[in-house]
């Protein structure tokens, strides 16, 4: 069941919230590898790691322990103060 | 359940989009999400919420009540009572809320300059007449803090309703350098307790006995603590000694200052029998000093007025730069200054507003 509110604003942003807009370039920026917990994770982040090391892009593995829990608040908070952009995916 | 069945029925005349979200998801997360808050929770407004909100007014929910800045977008009635929910106000509050938003728009208040200025400032709100005690307002104990639903929520209200209907986001049009807490909100009504005194209102030209709002660009507050002065001569000396200091020692006639005189101090000018007009000449006159003390430059310190003006006699404030409200706690010889908005130098062009409280 859906329900709503009334929208407080003067209407002036879509319906939607926005999604950041991604960045121009990766250049100077610190890349997130991010480890979801599941099985052979780190094998598959080293090989996309290597890649845009080669680019000569940096890079640093953030993560959550395990793939059974959303990631809590601090985790996020964490990852968010270390690095610029967070390369993500789900897998099985 | 009569509040469910009227939003059923009434819902489809409100005219804001809905925003759907599914049950799982928690509204108040959501209001954060989407930037609506001052980083407060906020009550959600639901159709039934706004409904009730809305009778608390006699004004047409479409009736447009004026452009808000930063990006001058329209506000209907209906956008008052969905922020007013979101504070936390209830439907008596509404004609508080409107008088307030109407003095704020005045060209006078400046509040897009409110908003963006570097400086502490944000619209601070007194109310006077029987409204107050209508609505149950503070002006006794604590007044300019926290545990009053309609002090806290009337001045959340207007803060809530620059930052989502006029786009005022902290960061981007709200330049503040240090920002205040009474950015939050900063209401509360005069103690009127003593028919002697003459009411904020009044002296700003509303006759006896109406409501009204009186809106001011400051912050706050800062204490003043006098426990030995007992006489009214000394006690306005003892105001000039702090009042001058006020964002700096050496800044002359540039802020305007609010002085929220407690009763245990009023008491003290009482018993002299200074009413309002005396104490705001005397205190306007006790600082006033020699502008030598006041040079640029002067001990090593660079801020200051130039050293052209060394000979003058030099005015802290202007002449209307120094009103007096009486509120506070019976027990406590302090008093406590809000200070002014900078750019009161000004005069003309940056002043406060009164409004009466209609419907």
């Amino acid at each position: 069941m859906t329900t709503w509110m009334r929208d407080p604003t003067a209407e002036t942003s879509p319906v939607k919230r926005a999604r950041r807009a991604p960045p121009k370039s990766l250049e100077g920026l610190t890349i997130g590898l991010f480890d979801i917990g599941k099985t052979r994770t780190p094998e598959f982040l080293d090989r996309v790691e290597q890649r845009f090391n080669e680019k000569g892009l940096k890079t640093r593995r953030v993560g959550k322990p395990t793939n059974a829990k959303v990631a809590t608040p601090e985790n996020l908070q964490k990852i968010s103060s270390e690095v610029d952009v967070v390369l993500i995916g789900l897998s099985d | 359940m009569a509040e469910r069945l009227e939003a059923k029925h009434k819902g489809g005349t409100l005219a804001a989009r809905k925003i759907e979200y599914a049950e799982t998801e928690d509204p108040v997360e959501l209001a954060y999400a989407r930037g609506w808050t001052d980083g407060l929770p906020v009550t959600p407004p639901t159709d039934e919420r706004v409904i009730a909100m809305l009778k608390g007014t006699t004004r047409r929910p479409g009736d447009i009540v004026g452009k808000i800045p930063p990006f001058l977008a329209e506000c209907t009635i209906e956008k008052v009572a969905i922020n007013a929910v979101m504070a936390g106000c209830k439907p008596e509050y509404m004609p508080v809320l409107l008088a307030a938003i109407e003095a704020a728009l005045e060209p006078v208040f400046t509040l897009h300059g409110v908003l963006a200025t570097t400086y502490f400032s944000s619209p601070i709100i007194v109310v006077n007449g029987p409204i107050a005690k209508k609505i149950g307002m503070n002006s006794g104990i604590n007044v300019l803090g926290q545990g009053n639903r309609a002090n806290s929520t009337i001045g959340r209200a207007l803060n809530l309703i620059v930052l989502n209907v006029g786009g005022g986001r902290p960061g981007e049009a709200d330049r503040s350098t240090l920002g205040a807490p009474s950015k939050y909100t900063l209401c509360f009504a005069e103690d009127e307790s003593d028919p002697e005194w003459e009411p904020l209102s009044v002296a700003r030209g509303l006759p006896r006995g109406a409501s009204a709002v009186t809106l001011f660009q400051g912050h706050g507050p800062e204490a003043f603590v006098d426990q030995k002065s007992r006489t009214p001569e000394g006690l306005t000396r003892s105001f000039a000694l702090s009042l001058v200091k006020m964002g700096h020692d050496r800044l002359t006639q540039s802020a305007r200052a609010l002085l929220v005189l407690s009763p245990e101090h009023y008491a003290i000018y009482k018993e002299g029998r200074w009413d309002r007009k005396r104490i705001e000449r005397a205190l306007y006159e006790a600082t006033i000093r020699p502008g030598s003390e006041l040079i640029a430059g002067k001990d090593g310190v660079g801020e200051g007025i130039p050293a052209s003006r060394a000979n003058e006699m030099v005015p802290k404030f202007h002449e209307d730069g120094l009103m007096v409200v009486r509120a506070g706690g019976p027990a406590g010889l302090f008093s406590a200054i809000l200070p002014g908005w900078l750019a009161g130098r000004n005069r003309q062009e940056l002043q406060l507003v009164t409004k009466e409280i209609k419907s």
